[in-house]
C-alpha cells in the first residue's frame, strides 16, 4: 500500500461519518430576520405582520435561506484564540490530500423543519463522496461532496446543505 | 388575512416567466448583505482588500446574500404561502457596486408529488449586461387550493427534494 492509498483509505473510512458536531452561539432572533429581510428589500407579510405568521406557521419564522446565518461565529469572543472555520471537513480534505486549492462547484440545501425565533440549532458534517484523482482545466485534484446537516433543539430536521468542492494543484504548477 | 397575495399551484404554466427584478448595487448593498448574513470577510465590505488581494475590481456580495435575493424573488412571485423547497447554486462571476443586477426566472417543470403537495421548479439567473453571474434552481411548493398551506406539512409530508426515479 502506497502512502497514498494510506490517506485515501483513511479518508474513505469517513465516509458517512458524523464530524464536528456544534451547537450555535446565539439562539435565532427576529432582529437579524429583519435585517436580512431589509437588505433584500423583502416585503414577504411572513416575517413582517405577525397576524400572517400566525396563520400560516403558527408564529414568526426565519426566511429558510438564513440557515447557514445562525452558524457564522461571532467576530470576536472572549477567550477565542484561533479563528473559527466553516465547513471544517473541506480544509481537512485540502490537508490530508495535500492539495493547496479549493473551488465549491456548487451549493444545494434542502429545507424541512422552518427556523424559529428563539430555536438553537446544531449542526454536524458528514463526507459523502470522494472522487478518483481527476484533472479540469483548473489542474489536477479530486471532488468531494460534504453535507452540512442542521437541526433544532428538538432533535428536528432543518435543513440539509450539500457542497461540492474540488480541491487541486494548479494546472501550470512546475 | 385580507389583501395577501396567494399564487395557485394550478396557476403556473410551465415556461412561464417571472416578472424581472432590476436592483442598482451599491456598496451599502454589498456591507449590507455581508453584515446581514454575518459575513465578516474584508472581501465584502474592505475595496482595498478585495482589490489588492482577492484581484477583483471592487468588494463583492457574498453567496448567502445572493441566496436572500433569489429568495425574495421567488416569494415575491409565490406570495407568503410559498415554500421554498430546494435550492442549487452556482456561482460564475462577482456581483459589485455599480452592477446593475437583474433577476430573471422560467418555470420549468411543475409536480404534484406522492403526498398531494404541489411544487413548481425555477430556473434562475443572476446576470449583470447579459453575462450570467449566478444561476439557482429552485423547487418552490404553492398551495393546491385557497385553503391549503404547505408550511402546515412536517414529517413525512414534506418533502424538499424530489423522488428519485
Amino acid at each position: 500500500m502506497t502512502e497514498t492509498d494510506d490517506v485515501l483509505a483513511g479518508v474513505l473510512d469517513l465516509v458517512g461519518k458524523e464530524q464536528y458536531h456544534e451547537v450555535g452561539e446565539f439562539p435565532v432572533e427576529r432582529g437579524y430576520i429583519w435585517t436580512s429581510c431589509s437588505s433584500v428589500e423583502n416585503g414577504n407579510p411572513l416575517y413582517w405582520d405577525d397576524e400572517v405568521a400566525e396563520a400560516l406557521t403558527g408564529g414568526p419564522i426565519a426566511p429558510p435561506s438564513m440557515v447557514s446565518v445562525w452558524f457564522r461565529p461571532h467576530h470576536w469572543a472572549p477567550g477565542r484564540t484561533q479563528e473559527a472555520l466553516p465547513l471544517q471537513v473541506h480544509f481537512d480534505l485540502k490537508e490530508r490530500f495535500g492539495l493547496p486549492e479549493a473551488v465549491m462547484t456548487d451549493n444545494t440545501i434542502e429545507f424541512h423543519t422552518p427556523v424559529r425565533a428563539g430555536d438553537v440549532l446544531r449542526t454536524h458534517q458528514v463526507l459523502r463522496s470522494v472522487s478518483e484523482e481527476k484533472t479540469t482545466k483548473l489542474g489536477a485534484g479530486r471532488f468531494w461532496v460534504i453535507d452540512v446537516v442542521y437541526s433544532n433543539q428538538d432533535g428536528e430536521l432543518v435543513a440539509v446543505e450539500s457542497y461540492t468542492g474540488f480541491g487541486y494543484r494548479r494546472a501550470e504548477a512546475t | 388575512m385580507v389583501g395577501v397575495p396567494q399564487r395557485l399551484f394550478g396557476d403556473v404554466v410551465v415556461n412561464e416567466e417571472l416578472p424581472d427584478l432590476n436592483y442598482e448595487v451599491t456598496a451599502t448593498t454589498v456591507v449590507l448583505g455581508a453584515l446581514a448574513t454575518r459575513d465578516w470577510r474584508p472581501m465584502h465590505h474592505d475595496k482595498d482588500f478585495a482589490v489588492h488581494r482577492n484581484g477583483t475590481r471592487d468588494i463583492f456580495l457574498n453567496t448567502p446574500n445572493q441566496a436572500a435575493w433569489f429568495e425574495r424573488y421567488l416569494t415575491d412571485w409565490t406570495g407568503p404561502h410559498g415554500r421554498l423547497a430546494r435550492v442549487t447554486f452556482r456561482m460564475k462571476g462577482s456581483v459589485f457596486p455599480g452592477d446593475t443586477m437583474i433577476l430573471r426566472g422560467v418555470v420549468e417543470s411543475t409536480e404534484v408529488d406522492e403526498v398531494g403537495c404541489g411544487f413548481a421548479s425555477v430556473a434562475v439567473t443572476l446576470s449583470v449586461d447579459g453575462d450570467t453571474k449566478t444561476t439557482c434552481a429552485a423547487r418552490i411548493a404553492l398551495p393546491m387550493s385557497p385553503d391549503d398551506n404547505p408550511w402546515a406539512r412536517r414529517g413525512d409530508q414534506w418533502r424538499p427534494s424530489p423522488t428519485q426515479p
